[in-house]
């Protein structure tokens, strides 16, 4: 039955996902901390192991839960829920609606669902660095870390040698390997 | 070639892909249009650029999108349901792996230090893909107005435990962009 849980949940989080793997992380947060399945602490940490894993982070989202809750089939069974509206949507537009992004009423919906999906992913940002900086706030015993304040400090100045130096941005691997090692020093002493 | 070798084919190409796309959706673009376009010229560049268009439009991961629609074009169904295997296998395999260790990875000190400066990482990454999005918001009074009410709500949401799901937003954005339409002549996007 927790398979089927997992299926369902995971096919909701799949069919409302717009504008790639960030813009599920509100709803994946909610269905999943509300379920008990995860803490926002232990997303936000997994979020990082996805940016240095290979592939979609909604598909590896899907499979940590999954196998977290169920193992192997539960796995199994997460990732086929995220990944079955894309695959059935797409097969239906590739088959049946050739003018699926002319068509005036996806047009006008896509207008109104694009600002909605940017000012969620823009918010979701804001409150994961407040989340860091501030743990328990929103919630009991708000205390700011300052040890975390250094480390956004080292991650600015280490953006910026870094584009002074490569004359381009850090990729999110290199800024996860970084801070990563920053985190390690300025926690550990 | 025949079918089933066709079909090998498209799960293979797209096992690679999955394989070396590292950073989500948009870093994948770039390899499957050297892949798919370049290479074996399967579908032509203008297509292609069609393809992600539409990938931006419709539910779910951007690279499973573009995998069932190259895949469908190549093979029907059975092309799409392969391609998509492909793209979505290795992740797959390499997180079910992690996940077995994870837990216990994350007992060592060291790691979960390592962790809280990664979490910084996490947040600016999410900001500074959400700011791009921003930035490309049309200035105009109710697509300006979604984008905040929806940041306003996701902030409740999160800071003062508000109950309210975000699958909401999306349809609320959906109707909010359908009556616009309605209400303006063809006024959409533009």
């Amino acid at each position: 039955m927790k398979c089927l849980e997992l299926f369902l949940v995971f096919f909701k989080i799949g069919l409302f996902t717009f504008g790639g793997g960030y813009g599920m992380i509100p709803l994946v947060s909610q269905e999943t901390v509300s379920r008990g399945w995860m803490d926002e602490d232990a997303i936000v940490r997994f979020i990082g192991v996805c940016e240095s894993t290979p592939g979609p982070i909604a598909v590896n989202m899907a499979t940590f839960v999954g196998s977290a809750q169920e193992g192997f089939w539960g796995a199994l069974c997460a990732t086929a829920g995220v990944v079955l509206p894309a695959l059935i949507v797409m097969l239906l537009i590739a088959a049946v609606l050739k003018g699926f992004r002319e068509n005036r009423w996806v047009r006008a919906a896509m207008s109104g669902i694009r600002p909605v999906v940017a000012g969620m992913i823009a918010a979701t940002g804001l409150c994961v660095g407040l989340r860091c900086l501030v743990p328990g706030i929103g919630k009991s015993a708000p205390a700011l870390d300052a040890r975390q304040l250094v480390v956004m400090a080292a991650l600015g100045v280490g953006a910026l040698v870094w584009k002074k130096g490569f004359k381009r941005g850090f990729s999110p691997i290199a800024l996860i390997l970084f801070s990563a090692a920053v985190g390690a020093a300025v926690y550990g002493f | 070639m025949s079918r089933i070798g066709r079909l090998a084919r498209l799960f293979g190409v797209f096992f690679k892909i999955g394989l070396f796309t590292f950073g989500g959706g948009y870093a994948m673009i770039s390899l499957i249009e050297h892949e798919v376009g370049e290479k074996r010229r399967w579908i032509d560049m203008d297509e292609l650029a069609e393809v992600f268009a539409i990938a931006e439009s419709t539910p779910g991961p951007i690279a499973v999108n573009c995998a069932t629609y190259v895949g469908h074009r190549q093979c029907g169904v059975a092309g799409g349901v392969c391609a998509t295997l492909g793209v979505v296998l290795p992740s797959f395999i390499i997180i079910y792996v992690i996940s077995l260790f994870f837990e216990r990875f994350m007992a060592l000190t060291i790691v979960a230090h390592a962790f809280k400066g990664i979490q910084a990482a996490v947040a600016f990454l999410i900001l500074r893909a959400g700011a791009r999005m921003v930035k490309r918001v049309p200035k105009r009074p109710v697509p300006v107005a979604l984008c905040a009410l929806a940041a306003a709500l996701v902030i409740c949401v999160n800071l003062l435990s508000w109950r309210f799901s975000t699958v909401w937003l999306i349809l609320g954005g959906a109707a909010a962009g359908l009556l616009m339409c309605r209400a303006g002549k063809g006024g959409d996007a533009r």
